[in-house]
């Protein structure tokens, strides 16, 4: 199994590791819940150097990121970062991932752990631009610093005045190391994404620092327990759970980054077709009921099954059931009445608008 | 981890308290914390009997949901109405506020099962 730079801190503060896309990966340090209320009120650190760093280079780099993606990647400027995602020729998707244009020549798709191997692929399968794919995951290490104290957090250990847009990135010294500094996540609070080169010293060296600068501000470290609870609070879709290759992304609720109206991509006539025929939607839902509603669970209504669920939780700022899940089209519209079934039981549910903590 | 010396145990972490022919039944200190953050303990309040290895509740955490068996066969005295509002109290306290199920023991033998608190010990890799 492989391990990220970080994987000794780990140990050392007794985080539950876990397998997760071929890494050993902390879970959780002390508590799901109490880790995902640091990040909601104060600032978390999470590792996620798991995630892979696909650069695009060559002079038809935008081409080719134009082709095999969906958003409309001539948007972009440096220093500007876009959610989007690959799909196949009939419309199912490769993956969702961020783009970050770096220059007119070189682009950075950050791509699921789980996929790096299935995207590099598709991308390579897909150059016909002559651009150079580097798959330099290994190199990257990746930490999401999380919560309305995170800038004031790495702020202090920053060359110069961190001032950046959500969805927009520089380049700069953090803890003397130079590296990419995002504002992006997968919390919905305010939060920054730090990609760095360099051994587990340097990876070490980081952390130690962002934990010293944070440290008047109860940071703490977050697993992938809680990154997943945040993530779902917040509606953002999950591959592997939410979205894969059996779905498109106008029934997962991503029209919004799929621009059908760009010239020739992976998978436009496929979703221009799908689009005139939608069956089912992916939407969120939340019960008042006592459950806990998992991924697998069917949705019913009206004595029948009319979907399942992807994705489910019990939100730890809410308090309440809540779950993503596909349901057929006459009952996705917000404050359709439908039942969860748990171990055989109907309760009840009601479609709602994401996301579900209002920021 | 805690694992009590007078307490017995199953293979599925499962505790018992036994006092004459009354079993206390509740999860281990390693069960609660493989689970992780447990939300809701869903234990059926007209369970009148439990009958040994049959799920008699199951405990939603936020990772995983996991069925309770239960380690003998009894007569159902008691449920730890605790629980309902304060789930946490089998993370926190899970030999002692955090107990489950109060139960008279049908028959003793059953008992012969259950592992000590060194056997436990040994399946848990401590």
């Amino acid at each position: 199994m492989k391990r990220t730079k970080f994987y000794n801190i780990h140990k050392k503060l007794n985080a539950k590791l876990v397998e997760f896309a071929g890494f050993e990966m902390p879970v959780q340090y002390t508590s799901i819940i109490q880790e995902h209320k640091t990040v909601r009120h104060k600032v978390g650190v999470f590792d996620v150097s798991h995630m892979g760093e696909i650069f695009i280079k060559g002079a038809r780099a935008l081409d080719f990121v134009q082709y095999i993606t969906i958003n409309d990647a001539s948007k972009l400027f440096p220093g500007r970062v876009q959610y989007s995602a690959m799909c196949y020729e009939d419309g199912g998707i490769v993956d969702d991932l961020l783009v970050y244009k770096i220059s007119d020549h070189e682009f950075l798709l950050v791509v699921n752990a789980s996929n790096i191997q299935k995207d590099f692929d598709w991308m390579n399968k897909n150059n016909k631009f002559g651009v150079e794919i580097l798959n330099r995951s290994d190199d990257f290490s990746l930490l999401a610093i999380q919560g309305p104290d995170s800038l004031k957090t790495i702020q202090k250990i920053s060359e110069r005045n961190i001032d950046l847009e959500y969805y927009h990135f520089t380049k700069m010294k953090i803890a003397d190391v130079d590296m990419i500094v995002s504002r992006t996540g997968y919390t919905g609070e305010l939060g920054y994404e730090l990609y760095f080169e360099g051994d587990e010293s340097t990876a070490e060296k980081i952390w130690n620092s962002v934990f010293e600068a944070g440290k008047e501000f109860n940071i703490q470290p977050v697993g992938l327990g809680a990154r997943d609870t945040l993530r779902l609070e917040m509606g953002y879709c999950l591959y592997g759970n939410d979205i894969d290759q059996t779905t498109n992304p106008l029934e997962a609720g991503l029209g919004w980054i799929t621009k059908l109206n760009k010239p020739d991509f992976v998978g436009k006539e496929a979703l221009l077709k799908a689009k005139e025929n939608i069956t089912r939607k992916l939407v969120a839902m939340i019960s008042e009921e006592k459950i806990f509603p998992r991924h697998g669970y069917d949705i019913s209504a009206n004595g029948r099954k009319i979907g399942h669920i992807t994705s489910g939780t019990v939100s730890p700022i809410l308090d309440k059931a809540i779950a993503l899940g596909y349901v057929e089209k006459d009952f996705s519209a917000v404050d359709t009445e439908v039942n969860f079934v748990v171990r055989g039981k109907e309760f009840p549910a009601k479609v709602v608008k994401l996301p579900f903590i209002k920021k | 981890m805690n694992i009590p010396e007078n307490l017995k145990y199953t293979k599925d972490h499962e505790w018992v308290r036994i006092e004459g022919n009354i079993g206390v039944i509740g999860i281990t200190d390693y069960a609660q914390s493989e689970l992780g953050d447990v939300v809701f303990v869903d234990i059926d309040e007209s369970l009148s009997e439990i009958s040994k290895g049959a799920s008699c509740g199951t405990i939603e955490a936020v990772k995983t949901v996991s069925d309770v068996f239960a380690p003998f066969s009894g007569k159902v005295i008691e449920i730890n109405s605790k629980l309902k509002d304060n789930p946490e109290l089998l993370n926190s306290d899970p030999y002692g506020d955090g107990w489950m199920i109060k139960a008279e023991i049908i028959n003793k033998s059953e008992l012969d099962d259950l592992l000590d608190a060194s056997a436990y010990k040994s399946l848990i890799g401590q």
